[in-house]
């Protein structure tokens, strides 16, 4: 990063700040290019600014541009998950930007527009335009439309997908989402930066651990406060048994969508038992509402050692056993391989990230790259694998659960002394939290006043990877859509926000 | 074959006895002809804006240790086929359509059950005036049972199911 008044925040990630204007917002987006970086997000706020946070080798790099009602100029040429983060922050703000694709994304019309900006009145008129939302069809010869959703024939969270098909074969796939928007960002303002971790918990439920650490991270970065060694500690361990549990859900879901309804019974119990194990240590099956700003609100004793080193030694061995049994169905593996391929290549040139990342050979890993504590203390080795197809993300899904394990067990014999939370006193400023979740990076970008937030963006990987899934399923029958779709698992709460 | 085999055995039956029903979930009267579902009861769940949390502990009733199938409920992939509604969140403007329009699909008897505090009255995301939800489940929909709990263990979500049906 070599670029004039730039500036290192106080945040436990590696963090930079730099005031651009709009002459310079694109040249900032090349020279990340130019440095093999990547795009995380792209926000507004109501103070008349648009940010871009980018990663570069050295670390994140959060640009930020005063705007008056000028055209911004147009990152998705440059990195293609840009443009629905951009049609996200005019629905948002109303800020314009120079690119083709104008169609709402966040918006559907049914509420007021603009709902981030000053002067917002949610009483104000609203008419809903959903009904009319330009999606792109495909012509031809026995070509038809299959339309699915919001409502899905299953337990999951709503979301509208637009399938074009010849007989089985899907010729292009268009997703709609913002089903489940319910004004997380709007609801964060004026609360305190306490009230605000309960409400950071929720913004995607299986990645608790993770908001609320980046939550907290952020709060910590404005209010400049280092937490204690234990309780960096502790985070990890509990942002590890989310990864893993997450995992454990997720590969028996796979097993189960390509009809092997043994591995989601076998895969089920080990989740539960995890589960049960997180409520008796630390009161919460999920682990909401322990990671706070200044630390961890439950500690572990030697007892809960034992427990957890007992565990990792049982699930190692389980979660060998079935990984044995699924490499050897041929059946399983018939609908694993080749299903729902992205390239290494692709995957680079659209930026997929996070795990369904590192099983297309585009490795990242926070937890590698910029290891904020505890991270920076362990031993720990990035799962990639280059085949990009369900196999392979299957395939990183078993390599991490391992990691994880031995990760848990260097926490737990490694754990330091000290307090496990610290007081933080009101404060003022920006900051930010930065935190590889089971999914991939999320970004919480915070700005407080006096102890009360002004504003607070999430970013989840989920932005990032779903455009992809419309690649994925390309030349796939519409039968494997659900087990494609599960091994990315993308969060639908998380992007709505 | 034989690994698959000695994994089932060496696991067992892992199956808890179910809780009892708790006839202060309800939010009104049993209906006569509920007790005609009572050993086959089809369920289609709807998520109205959820943060995911309720969904996963949802799931985890088709575990071996709740066995929601053997007291013979299961879930169905389309409203016409179910009996019950199980929804979570707090319902947003974007899915006030979908859930009431999933709703109406639905044959007679119609029975409701609404999942976790913002199921009930929009919980976190509501706690003040919020331009994009609803709130709670009821707002939009009749509902029969609410079970409380950011997310209710799956145990609770059991019980929730089995209050709609019978009183004990």
């Amino acid at each position: 990063m070599h670029f004039e008044g730039i500036h290192r925040t106080a945040s436990s990630a590696p963090v930079w700040t730099l005031d651009a204007r709009v002459e310079s917002w694109l040249d900032i987006a090349g020279s990340c290019l130019e440095h093999g970086g990547r795009l995380v997000s792209i926000w507004g706020s109501a103070s008349g600014f648009v940010h871009a946070a980018y990663v570069f080798p050295e670390g994140m790099l959060v640009a930020r541009c005063a705007v008056s009602g000028e055209k911004i100029p147009d990152l998705s040429k440059m990195f293609s998950c840009a443009s629905r983060m951009q049609r996200a922050v005019s629905d948002m703000l109303g800020f314009g930007f120079d690119q083709a694709d104008d169609r709402p994304w966040i918006s559907h019309g049914l509420w007021p527009r603009h709902p981030l900006k000053k002067d917002f009145d949610p009483e104000g008129q609203c008419m809903s335009f959903e009904g009319d939302y330009p999606f792109v069809a495909v012509e031809g010869e026995g070509v038809h439309e299959i339309a699915v959703g919001p409502v899905h024939a299953g337990i999951i969270e709503p979301g509208h997908f637009r399938f074009q098909v010849v007989g089985e074969k899907v010729l292009r796939l268009e997703e709609r989402l913002g089903f489940k928007h319910k004004g997380i960002e709007k609801a964060f303002e004026g609360l305190s930066f306490i009230e605000g971790a309960r409400l950071a918990a929720r913004i995607s439920g299986d990645s608790t651990v993770a908001y609320s650490w980046a939550y907290a991270m952020a709060v910590e970065s404005v209010c400049d406060v280092k937490v204690s060694e234990r309780a960096s500690f502790l985070r990890g361990l509990l942002l590890e048994r989310e990864r893993i549990a997450n995992h454990l859900a997720d590969l028996g879901a796979l097993g189960n969508d390509a009809g092997f309804s043994f591995g989601l019974a076998q895969f089920s119990i080990l989740r539960e038992d995890m589960l049960r194990a997180n409520r008796d240590l630390f009161g919460h099956r999920l682990l909401m509402d322990l990671v706070v700003p200044g630390g961890v609100l439950k500690d572990i004793d030697s007892a809960a050692k034992d427990r957890i080193a007992g565990e990792c030694a049982i699930l190692r061995k389980k979660v060998e056993d079935l990984r044995e049994i699924y490499v050897d169905h041929t059946g399983l593996q018939d609908r694993f391989i080749a299903t729902g391929k992205v390239a290494p290549e692709l995957a680079a040139k659209l930026g997929l990230t996070g795990l369904a990342g590192r099983a297309s050979r585009n490795a990242s890993d926070l937890r590698e790259e910029h290891p904020y504590p505890p991270y920076d203390k362990l031993e720990f080795a990035m799962a990639t694998h280059h085949g990009g197809d369900v196999a392979a993300r299957v395939s990183v899904r078993f390599d991490e659960v391992f990691e994880s394990l031995r990760l848990i067990e260097q926490m737990v014999a490694k754990m330091p002394e000290g307090e496990t939370v610290i007081e933080v006193p009101p404060c003022s400023g920006s900051g930010f939290g930065w935190v590889e979740g089971f999914r991939g990076e999320v970004l919480i970008a915070l700005e407080i006043e006096q102890g009360l937030i002004s504003r607070a963006h999430a970013h989840d990987p989920s932005w990032q990877n779903w455009p992809v899934l419309e690649f994925a399923v390309i030349g796939n029958i519409v039968p494997d859509f659900p087990l494609i779709n599960k091994s990315f698992n993308l969060s639908y709460s998380g992007h709505d926000l | 074959m034989y690994r698959i085999l000695r994994e089932i055995l060496k696991n067992g039956i892992k199956t808890e006895p179910e809780p009892k029903p708790d006839a202060s979930l309800r939010t009104r009267a049993l209906g006569k002809d509920a007790s005609i579902l009572t050993g086959a009861l089809t369920v289609r769940h709807v998520d109205a804006g959820s943060c995911n949390g309720c969904e996963l502990e949802i799931h985890a009733l088709n575990n071996p240790y709740y066995r929601l199938e053997g007291l013979g409920i299961g879930f169905a992939a389309s409203p016409r086929h179910a009996d019950m509604l199980l929804v979570t969140g707090p319902v947003s403007k974007h899915m006030e359509e979908a859930l009431r329009k999933t709703y109406e699909a639905m044959p007679e008897p119609k029975l409701v059950v609404s999942v976790g505090d913002c199921g009930k009255e929009g919980g976190v995301f509501c706690q003040r005036k919020n331009y994009a939800c609803k709130g709670g489940v009821g707002s939009v929909i009749p509902v029969d049972v609410e079970v409380p709990g950011c997310p209710p263990d799956p145990a609770a979500i059991l019980q929730g199911i089995l209050s709609a049906l019978r009183l004990s």
